[in-house]
C-alpha cells in the first residue's frame, strides 16, 4: 500500500480512471458477468498491460475504457471527461482527439490506400494537412515507399505498421492496443512492439495494451491481472 | 426427415435479408409477367367469346367491290341465312353540325349473330334489340350523338337523304377496338343507300356477305367459296379470324410481354446475388453437417426444399399481385375497347409460375450445388477450404432459360432474337458506360474529403456490385425516361415541326363536275383555292411479265399492298414537293403512257425504272412503262400517290378528286357549308386526328410505363440484394470508423456518398441511353430533329440519385447505428 502511494506520487496526473466498471450480458438462461467492478487508475505516460486468460474479460475491459462498448454499471473518466455521460458521438469525438487504437487483426479499411488509411482519423476530426501529417507518420514507421499500396498488397507486419501510424497520427494522449502482436510471427511482432514503445516514449503517450505475452507484459511499467472478469492482482 | 428440418431452417432463415430479397425479386418478376399475361388473356377472351358476334355472323366474305352473286347463290344452295353490309366513310349532318361518320348500310337480316345494344339518350339505360334499322331510319353511335347534339327522333342528313334517328348505339357487334373514334358509326338500311347518292364510282366501299347456319353447312360453304375467291376477296371465320385488329393486338401484347421481361431479367440478377449470399452464409453450417455425417444429397435436399417452398409462396403472391395490377393496365387501355373485357383465366398465372420456377432453378441451383460440396476442412480452418466463387458460367442454365423465355414471349424467332440482342446490347452498353463512370468517379475521389472520399473509394472497391446496381437501376430508369420523352417532348416537337399553314383537313370524294364550284366556294370564303388531285382506283396486275399475287411476296407490307387497290393519279408536271430520285419525269404535254412510282413502294415490290406495269381499272387492263421513281414527303399532309401516270393513261376512267387545305381556327363553318352544298364530299379533320394520336400515344405509353414500373422495382431489389451481400462488411467498417472517431453523421455521409454516386451514375446511364434512343426515334420514326431539353434527363439523374440514396440509407442503417465493439469482435 505504501509503495503504491509512493509510486502514484511519483507519477503524473491520472488519465484514465475506472470506478466499479461492470459489464453483464443477458443470455437466454442466465446473466453473464464479463467484467465485475473494475476500479483502477492509469496515469499519464504509463505503459500498462492487462493480462488474463482467454475469455477472462480483458478485451471487453479495454473496449469499455475506450468507450467502444457501454458498461452495465460503473464509470470511466478520460482526463476530465466522464466517458459514459457523453453521447455515442461525443465518445467518438473524444476518441478522435485523444485516443489511438491498435487491433489484433489490423482492421485497415480495404478500399483505401495506406496513406488514405492513415489520413482517416485526421480527416474525420476535420484536421488540416492530413495528407502531409499522415505521410510523415508513415515514413516514421518505415512505409514511406508504400503510401499508395492497398492493404491487400501489404504484409501482415506492414499492415500493422500502417495501423500504428493511423493510431499515432492524431498525436493521441492515450493508446489502446488489443493483442497487437496476436496475428504476427514473433520477429515481426517484436518489430511492432519496438515501434509501439518508441512512439510511446517519443510522444509521451500513455499505453494500455491487452496481451497474454509475458515478455511484452514485462516491458510495461505495470500489469493488471484479470480472471473471470475481476482484477485479481496488480504489480 | 429432411422436410421438417428444412422447414425449421426456413423459418429461421426467413428473417435473413437475402431470402427476403430473393422472395421479393421472384414476386416482382412473376407479378410483372402475369400483369401483362392476365391483361392479354382478357383481350384474347373478349375476341374469342365474341368471335362470331365480332364477325356479325359465322363466316364473312369481305370484298373491296360488290360481292359476286355466285357466293350468294352458293350460300343459298347450302341452306345458309345471309346478310349483306356495305361500309364507307361519309359526312353526316344535323342542323349546322357536320361530322365524318363510318356508315354501314345493312340488309334486313343483320346482324346474324349478336345483338346491338342501344340507348335512347346519351347516358340513358341500355337495352339489346333484335335486327337493325328500318328503312328511312338510322341508328347512330353515341359519340356522334354527342358531337352533333342530336336525340332520337331528330333528322340526320346522310348524303342527299334525310333519315330519322331511331336509336343511339351503345355497343354493336363487329367492333371491339375503337382505334380512332374519329368516324363514329351510322347504321342505316340498305334500302336507303340509293337515295343518299353517296356510293359513286371510285368510292371506297367495303362489302361484306355474312352467313349463318349449322357448323357443317358453314364449313361446306367455306370449302366451296375459298377456291372461288378473286382478287380483293377473302373469307374470315370464327376460328381463323386473323383480322388486322387481332394481329395488331397480338403484336402489342408481344411488345408488352417483352417489356415485362425486363423486370424478369433484372430480378434474375437479384435472385442470383441473393442465392450466392445465402450459400456463402450456409456453407459453414453445411460443412459442419457433413462432419456430423450428412450426405451430399441430404444437404442439397435440405436447402433445395427451403427454396422450393419459398418459390411456391412467391409464385402465389406474385400471381395475386399480377392479377390485381392487370386491372390498372386494363383501366389505362380501356378507352381502346368498346366491349367489356371478360375476367382473365388461370393460364397466365400458370405461365407466371413457370417463369418463377425458371428463375428459381436457373439462378439458385449453382450456389446450392456448391453447398453440397462444402468441404469438411472448413470446420478446421476456413482458409484451407476457400471455395471457388460461383462463376458466371454456372448460371449458363439460367441464362439459356431466360433467352428461351424472351424468344417465346416475342412469339417469333426473329423478333425474339432481335429482342434478345437488344437486351444483351442494352446490358453491355449500360455496363460499359457504368464501368467507365465508376473509374472516373474513383479517380476523382482524391478531391473529396473524409467520409465522402471513403464512400467513393468503396464504389470502386466493390466495382462488380456497383456495376450490377448501376446497370439494373439504369435500365429501369431509362425505360421510364424514354417513354416520358416520347410522350411529352417528341410528340410536341413533331407537332411543332409542322408549318402553321400546314393542311389540317382532307376533302375526298369530290366529283368531276364539282371541281370548279368547290374551288369557287373556297375563293368566296376568302381561303386559298386548294389544288385538287384526281384519284382512280386500280389494281396492280403485273410487273414486267411477272403476274402479281400476294402469294409471290414474303414481305407482309408487300402482300397487303398488292391485295388492295391502289389510288392512282395523273399529272402533267412534277409537283414541287416531289423529287425524282431515279429516271426522268415526263415533260408537260407528254402523250406517251408512262408511270412515276414512289421509291418506297418500288423498293417493297421490286419495281425498277424501265419496268412495264399492268393495272386493272374497273375491269379494263392497260400497261405503261415506269420512267421515274419519286421521293414523296408523306408528312406534308398533302395528298400523295404511289403511282402517277401521264394524263392520257387515266383520264378516260371515272375519277374522284381529293385535296387538302388549311382551315384557320374559328372557320369550322366552312366545312359545314362545303358539305351542305356537296353532300358526297367527306372532310377528315386532321387536327382531331393529331389530337387522337396524342391521346393514344399518351395512353399506350402510360400503360407501358406502368409495366416498366416493375423493372424499376426489380432494379431496387437488385440494389437491396447488393446491399445485403455487403451488409456485414459495411457494419464492420462502420465500427472501425467509429473507433477512429467518426460521428453518426460522418458514417451516414459515407454510405450516402456511395449510394448517391450509384444513383447518379445509374441516372447518367439512363439519361444517356434515353436521349440517344430518343434522337434515333425522332430521326427514324418521326423524322424531326430532337432538340435535347436538359430538364427530363436531369430529372432522371436527380431522381435516380435521390431514390437510390434514400433506399441505400434505409438498407444500411444498421451499419451506421451498431455499437462498435460487438461488431468488430463478431466479425474477427
Amino acid at each position: 500500500m505504501d509503495r503504491r502511494k509512493v509510486a502514484e506520487q511519483r507519477l503524473a496526473a491520472p488519465i484514465v480512471r475506472a470506478e466499479g466498471l461492470t459489464k453483464q450480458v443477458t443470455t437466454p438462461d442466465h446473466e453473464l458477468t464479463i467484467v465485475k467492478g473494475a476500479t483502477f487508475v492509469i496515469r499519464t505516460g504509463e505503459a500498462v498491460a492487462i493480462l488474463g486468460a482467454s475469455g477472462s474479460g480483458k478485451s471487453t475491459l479495454l473496449g469499455l475504457l475506450a468507450g467502444l462498448d457501454v458498461p452495465t454499471a460503473g464509470r470511466v473518466w478520460i482526463g476530465e471527461d466522464d466517458l459514459f455521460a457523453l453521447s455515442e458521438d461525443g465518445r467518438a469525438r473524444l476518441r478522435g482527439q485523444h485516443v489511438g487504437f491498435v487491433f489484433q487483426s489490423f482492421q485497415l479499411l480495404p478500399a483505401l490506400t495506406a496513406l488514405e488509411n492513415a489520413m482517416l482519423p485526421l480527416e474525420l476530426a476535420g484536421g488540416r494537412d492530413a495528407a502531409a501529417r499522415a505521410r510523415s507518420m508513415l515514413e516514421r514507421v518505415g512505409l514511406g515507399e508504400r503510401l499508395s499500396h492497398y492493404p491487400r498488397q501489404l504484409s501482415g507486419g506492414e499492415q500493422q505498421r500502417v495501423a500504428v501510424a493511423r493510431a499515432f497520427v492524431t498525436q493521441p494522449r492515450l493508446l489502446f492496443a488489443d493483442e497487437p502482436t496476436g496475428n504476427l510471427d514473433s520477429v515481426t511482432g517484436e518489430h511492432v512492439i519496438e515501434l509501439l514503445f518508441e512512439m510511446n516514449r517519443e510522444r509521451g503517450a500513455t499505453l494500455v495494451l491487452v496481451t497474454h505475452d509475458a515478455d511484452l507484459a514485462r516491458r510495461c511499467d505495470r500489469r493488471i491481472h484479470i480472471a473471470a472478469g475481476e482484477i485479481v492482482a496488480e504489480d | 426427415m429432411t422436410m421438417p428440418l428444412a422447414m425449421r431452417m426456413l423459418r429461421r432463415n426467413a428473417a435473413a435479408a437475402e431470402l427476403r430479397v430473393l422472395f421479393i425479386a421472384l414476386v416482382i418478376a412473376i407479378a410483372s409477367v402475369t400483369t401483362v399475361g392476365f391483361f392479354a388473356d382478357r383481350v384474347q377472351a373478349a375476341l374469342d367469346q365474341q368471335a362470331n358476334e365480332l364477325l356479325g355472323g359465322d363466316l364473312v366474305l369481305i370484298a373491296d367491290h360488290p360481292v359476286p352473286a355466285k357466293f350468294r347463290d352458293m350460300a343459298a344452295a347450302g341452306g345458309l341465312t345471309v346478310a349483306q353490309t356495305r361500309t364507307f366513310p361519309s359526312m353526316v349532318g344535323a342542323g349546322e353540325g357536320v361530322n365524318l361518320a363510318e356508315i354501314k348500310a345493312v340488309s334486313p337480316a343483320f346482324p346474324l349473330r349478336g345483338r346491338i345494344r342501344v340507348t335512347e339518350a346519351v347516358g340513358g339505360a341500355e337495352r339489346e334489340v333484335e335486327g337493325g334499322p328500318a328503312p328511312g331510319t338510322v341508328w347512330i353511335g353515341l359519340p356522334l350523338a354527342g358531337r352533333l347534339g342530336v336525340k332520337v327522333g331528330d333528322k340526320l342528313k346522310v348524303g342527299r337523304a334525310q333519315l330519322a334517328i331511331a336509336e343511339i348505339i351503345a355497343r354493336e357487334p363487329d367492333s371491339v377496338l375503337d382505334y380512332f373514334g374519329i368516324a363514329p358509326r351510322v347504321l342505316m338500311n340498305e334500302a336507303d343507300v340509293e337515295s343518299t347518292g353517296l356510293i359513286q364510282v371510285g368510292s371506297r366501299v367495303t362489302h361484306r356477305l355474312l352467313v349463318r347456319g349449322d357448323m357443317k353447312a358453314v364449313e361446306r360453304f367455306r370449302a366451296q367459296a375459298k377456291p372461288a375467291l378473286g382478287r380483293g376477296e377473302r373469307v374470315e371465320g370464327v376460328r381463323d379470324a386473323r383480322s388486322e385488329v387481332r394481329i395488331a393486338l397480338e403484336r402489342s401484347q408481344h411488345f408488352l410481354g417483352l417489356a415485362s421481361l425486363l423486370s424478369v431479367v433484372l430480378a434474375a440478377v437479384a435472385v442470383a446475388l441473393a442465392a450466392r449470399r445465402f450459400s456463402q452464409r450456409e456453407i459453414d453450417a453445411a460443412a459442419m453437417m457433413r462432419c456430423l455425417g450428412a450426405t451430399q444429397s441430404q444437404i442439397f435436399r435440405l436447402h433445395a426444399a427451403q427454396f422450393i417452398v419459398l418459390g411456391i409462396v412467391a409464385c402465389i403472391a406474385g400471381g395475386a399481385l399480377g392479377y390485381a395490377a392487370q386491372a390498372i393496365l386494363a383501366h389505362w387501355l380501356s378507352a381502346f375497347f368498346t366491349v367489356q373485357l371478360p375476367l382473365p383465366g388461370p393460364l397466365p398465372g400458370v405461365r407466371g409460375v413457370g417463369i418463377g420456377l425458371v428463375l428459381l432453378l436457373g439462378f439458385t441451383l449453382p450456389p446450392l450445388l456448391r453447398l453440397r460440396n462444402a468441404s469438411t476442412l472448413r470446420v478446421l480452418r476456413h482458409e484451407l477450404a476457400a471455395s471457388e466463387p460461383v462463376s458466371a458460367a454456372a448460371f449458363a442454365l439460367g441464362l439459356v432459360a431466360l433467352g428461351a423465355l424472351v424468344i417465346w414471349q416475342a412469339g417469333d424467332l426473329k423478333l425474339g432474337a432481335i429482342a434478345l440482342g437488344g437486351f444483351a446490347a442494352a446490358l453491355a452498353v449500360a455496363a460499359l458506360a457504368g464501368y467507365a463512370l465508376i473509374r472516373a468517379v474513383a479517380h476523382l475521389r482524391g478531391a473529396a474529403k473524409g467520409p465522402w472520399r471513403y464512400g467513393l473509394a468503396n464504389l470502386r472497391r466493390r466495382t462488380g456490385a456497383s456495376l450490377v446496381q448501376i446497370v439494373a437501376l439504369g435500365l429501369g430508369i431509362m425505360a421510364m425516361l424514354l417513354l416520358t420523352i416520347v410522350r411529352t417532348e417528341l410528340v410536341t416537337t413533331w407537332q411543332q415541326s409542322m408549318p402553321p399553314d400546314m393542311p389540317n383537313r382532307f376533302a375526298l370524294n369530290i366529283q368531276d363536275d364539282q371541281l370548279a364550284p368547290v374551288q369557287r366556294l373556297f375563293a368566296d370564303e376568302g381561303l386559298t383555292t386548294p389544288d385538287l388531285y384526281p384519284m382512280v382506283r386500280g389494281r396492280l396486275m403485273a410487273i414486267g411479265d411477272r403476274e402479281v399475287s400476294a402469294a409471290a411476296f414474303t414481305d407482309e407490307r408487300a402482300r397487303r399492298l398488292v391485295e388492295r387497290e391502289f389510288n392512282l393519279s395523273w399529272a402533267d408536271r412534277l409537283r414541287p414537293d416531289n423529287r425524282v430520285v431515279s429516271g426522268d419525269f415526263w415533260k408537260p404535254g407528254e402523250r406517251a403512257a408512262q408511270f412515276s412510282v414512289e421509291e418506297g413502294l418500288a423498293k417493297t415490290l421490286g419495281i425498277k425504272v424501265g419496268d412495264v406495269l399492268a393495272f386493272d381499272v374497273a375491269g379494263s387492263r392497260f400497261t405503261a412503262k415506269v420512267s421515274s421513281l419519286r421521293k414523296v414527303d408523306w408528312d406534308s399532309f398533302k395528298p400523295n400517290f404511289y403511282v402517277i401516270a401521264t394524263p392520257p393513261v387515266l383520264q378516260g376512267y371515272p375519277a374522284n378528286w381529293i385535296t387538302s387545305f388549311h382551315l384557320p381556327a374559328g372557320r369550322e363553318e366552312v366545312v359545314t357549308r362545303l358539305v351542305q352544298r356537296f353532300p358526297n364530299v367527306s372532310v377528315i379533320d386532321m387536327s382531331a386526328l393529331m389530337a387522337q394520336f396524342q391521346r393514344i400515344t399518351d395512353e399506350v405509353s402510360r400503360a407501358v410505363e406502368f409495366v416498366f414500373l416493375f423493372a424499376i422495382a426489380a432494379g431496387l431489389v437488385v440494389l437491396f440484394a447488393a446491399i445485403t451481400s455487403t451488409q456485414e462488411e459495411r457494419v464492420f467498417e462502420g465500427a472501425i470508423l467509429r473507433t477512429l472517431g467518426a460521428s453518426t453523421r460522418q458514417l451516414a455521409i459515407l454510405q450516402l456518398a456511395e449510394f448517391l454516386a450509384i444513383g447518379l451514375l445509374a441516372g447518367c446511364v439512363a439519361a444517356g441511353g434515353a436521349v440517344s434512343l430518343a434522337v434515333v426515334l425522332a430521326d427514324r420514326v418521326l423524322g424531326v430533329p430532337y432538340q435535347v431539353h436538359a430538364l427530363l434527363p436531369l430529372a432522371g439523374i436527380v431522381a435516380g440519385g435521390l431514390g437510390v440514396a434514400i433506399a441505400g440509407l434505409i438498407g444500411t442503417r444498421r451499419a451506421v447505428s451498431s455499437p462498435p465493439l460487438q461488431t468488430i469482435r463478431a466479425v474477427t
